[in-house]
């Protein structure tokens, strides 16, 4: 009796707490070769389970229904059920598959093979390779541009951008950015691109509103008592508004955030060493790093641009995705 | 032996350009001594037919790749000769109109052929390590990407101050190159603070290095050797060509671990490097040249991405336009050791961080964390400048 009116009520309570939704979060875990799953409420890890031989990069279908992930060392794609955390199916990828981009509309998957100067453009409904593109030596970042015309390849030693048409498969443009570029990201406008230079120590700003992507700005980093060698952009995300950018610089162990009008570092937030990727839960209340040498990720409250939690997860996070709501 | 590798990638077709797309043919030369040697104390260390020109073949892929984006096309030409004929083999490159060559010889020979290539040629180093051809000896059209002895000792020292290992047993060859490699010891020994408290001359008798009972003769021999010297908590082998440190390991008096020329070595990269991205490094190369990559490799390598990179970023394959951009501020080449890459302006050497590999992986790598510098940790490694007597690049 007493049971029953408790639930009555608090019931209704309960359901007015529901809107800021718990998304379930994703890391993959490049040594340990698992993901770990955790609940963005209460930051818990709920799961941890077995993802194949150095995964890295790490995606979900639009409907937050499929999980995918690249065993780089597996030389596949490896596809979960976000539910049950069962293996599915694998995708062809090509070689050391190390960072991908999915289409919005779930299909097709752009994979960048490190091994092959490659692009493998992947069909994810019939599980097979629908094009390969030639591109620079150790292709790494991939991007897709909103309004999909654009999949952009960054390629790590022969230091450019690649924009791959997304009609033809054909580059039409290269914009020659500094070395290492790891990370592409685009603002939710399509107007810039940003691309992120670990080893030049730079992000390159491209604008894409001209005929051809013309290189605008680079964004530089200095700390105070971290050597300049060790500022090293990594993993990038752009908050929807278009107005703060922020960048992993992997073993400074910080996170920049920039001002997107002035292209001004305004904070260096101190996170877990070796930050890596990064990704915001659906309403961009928070940001998450994975940090590779600490064995955790740094929860960064994106309004107040501050570090409020860390949490531990398998060895050596690399790549992490948020389900949609 | 002459080859001729030659990326002439048509290209793709490309609708438009973001960046300047000017066809420039850059046209470069390997040239490599072959001295007569013994065989080296191990088979594993046998010289591959194809050493230093894998390298090559493996740059005038990635030259290709990046260049296909730009209408660059590379093509290089690899040359072997015995020393007596390598005056010859260059007169012959210059001759085809070929202004930029990597060069793999001794120090002598380096600095003959660099005089006999002149200013309007660019030569770069990618085997000589000898201080005095960064130092007295230096020349202005030369860049070196081998590191120096300097380099690799600073690189030994800073690991064994870091450990605390400040007594030193030097060991030295008794020929011109061994001395050489041991003076840049002892003087790293003083820049970093430890001390050499023994040093013993290991004689280089000639005769066969391997025999079927080699190692009973060491056995007896080296701990002789060894015996009755100062207190010691290393011993540091200096043994440039090659005939006995090898031996040193498990065969000393005093039970100590061995470093520089065996034991810990100082190089310049080895095949079984992965950090920073190199495992694609050494995955490009073992499927080009089925082996492991080799130091000679990876510094024509290097040699030929410094080309292809300030031919990406200029323009030009013009040989002062290629050293210009090479000694400049914007210079700076992902190497697969961490950081950027990036010349010395006042002697044309390569700063790049040295690996300690014991024989099997990366052990450490140095600048070691807590050396200062006031520009550059890498210019803690090496004759800096305010040291250097190189007048060349002044």
């Amino acid at each position: 009796m007493r049971l029953a009116f408790l639930s009555a009520c608090c019931l209704p309570a309960l359901l007015a707490a529901a809107p800021a939704a718990a998304n379930k979060v994703f890391v993959s875990n490049e040594r340990g070769n698992t993901v770990t799953v955790l609940d963005s409420e209460t930051w818990a890890v709920i799961e941890e389970f077995d993802a194949g031989n150095r995964p890295r990069g790490i995606t979900i279908s639009p409907d937050g229904a499929l999980l995918y992930v690249c065993a780089s060392d597996d030389d596949t794609v490896r596809v979960f059920d976000t539910e049950t955390y069962e293996e599915l199916y694998t995708l062809p990828s090509g070689p050391d598959p190390e960072l991908f981009v999915l289409h919005p509309s779930g299909s097709p998957l752009y994979i960048a093979n490190e091994d092959d100067n490659l692009v493998t453009v992947v069909d994810t409904e019939s599980h097979t390779v629908e094009a390969e593109v030639p591109v620079g030596v150790e292709p790494e970042g991939m991007a897709i541009s909103p309004d999909t015309r654009w999949v952009v390849n960054t390629s790590e030693t022969t230091n450019m951008a690649h924009f791959i048409d997304t009609g033809d498969y054909a580059i039409k443009h290269n914009v020659l950015v500094d070395q290492r570029p790891r990370y592409a990201e685009f603002t939710d406008d399509g107007k810039t691109l940003f691309v992120t230079s670990e080893i030049g120590g730079t992000v390159s700003v491209i604008d894409m509103k001209g005929d051809a992507p013309e290189l605008v700005h680079k964004i530089e980093f200095e700390v105070p008592g971290v050597l300049p060698e060790w500022l090293q952009p990594v993993g990038a995300k752009v908050t929807s508004d278009g107005k703060w950018l922020f960048v992993a610089l992997g073993p400074a162990n910080r996170i920049a955030v920039i001002d997107t009008e002035s292209y001004e570092v305004v904070k260096y937030i101190l996170v877990g060493q070796r930050v890596w990727q990064l990704a915001f839960t659906p309403d961009e209340e928070y940001l998450l790093t994975t940090n590779g040498n600490s064995n955790d990720i740094t929860v960064i409250d994106v309004a107040a641009q501050e570090a409020i939690k860390s949490v531990p997860v398998g060895q050596q996070p690399w790549g992490v995705v948020v389900a949609p709501d | 032996m002459r080859q001729l590798w030659s990326m002439l990638l048509a290209g793709m077709v490309m609708a438009s350009w973001s960046v300047a797309a000017q066809a420039v043919e850059v046209r470069t030369a390997v040239l490599r001594i072959d001295y007569p040697t013994l065989a080296p104390i191990s088979r594993y260390d046998e010289r591959p037919d194809d050493l230093g020109f894998a390298g090559a073949a493996l740059a005038a892929e990635d030259n290709g790749t990046t260049g296909q984006f730009l209408g660059h096309t590379y093509e290089t030409e690899t040359v072997a000769v015995p020393p007596e004929e390598a005056d010859a083999a260059l007169a012959a490159l210059l001759d085809e109109g070929i202004d930029l060559v990597v060069i793999l010889a001794r120090d002598e020979d380096l600095l003959r052929l660099a005089n006999q290539a002149g200013p309007e040629v660019l030569v770069l180093n990618a085997l000589a390590e000898g201080d005095a051809l960064r130092g007295e000896a230096c020349r202005a059209n030369v860049l070196h990407v081998a590191p120096s002895y300097a380099m690799e000792a600073d690189a030994v020292a800073q690991f064994a101050v870091f450990k605390k290992w400040s007594r030193w047993f030097l060991i030295e060859g008794s020929n011109e190159a061994d001395r050489a490699m041991g003076e840049a010891y002892r003087r790293a020994a003083e820049k970093f603070g430890a001390r050499v408290v023994e040093d013993r001359i290991y004689e280089d008798t000639g005769g066969a290095r391997r025999t079927d009972t080699g190692h009973v003769m060491v056995q007896r021999q080296l701990p002789v050797f060894t015996q009755d010297a100062s207190d010691h908590q290393i011993v540091v082998a200096a043994d440039a060509t090659g005939y006995f440190a090898p031996y040193l390991p498990f065969h000393l008096w005093d039970p100590r671990p061995v470093m520089g020329s065996a034991g810990l070595r100082p190089v310049s990269f080895h095949g079984a490097h992965e950090a920073w991205g190199a495992t694609q490094f050494q995955t490009r190369f073992d499927a080009l040249a089925g082996r492991y990559v080799r130091e000679e490799d990876y510094q024509t390598w290097l040699a030929l991405r410094v080309i292809g990179e300030a031919v990406t970023r200029t323009g030009s394959a013009d040989a002062d336009a290629i050293r210009d951009y090479a000694l400049g501020d914007e210079f700076e080449l992902a190497a697969f050791k961490g950081v950027p890459v990036s010349f010395r302006q006042w002697n044309g050497q390569l700063r790049q961080p040295i690996l300690l590999y014991d024989g099997r992986i990366t052990a450490s790598v140095s600048p070691q964390d807590g050396f200062l510098h006031q520009s550059s940790p890498l210019d803690t490694l090496g004759i800096d400048e305010p040291e250097s007597t190189c007048t060349a690049f002044q």
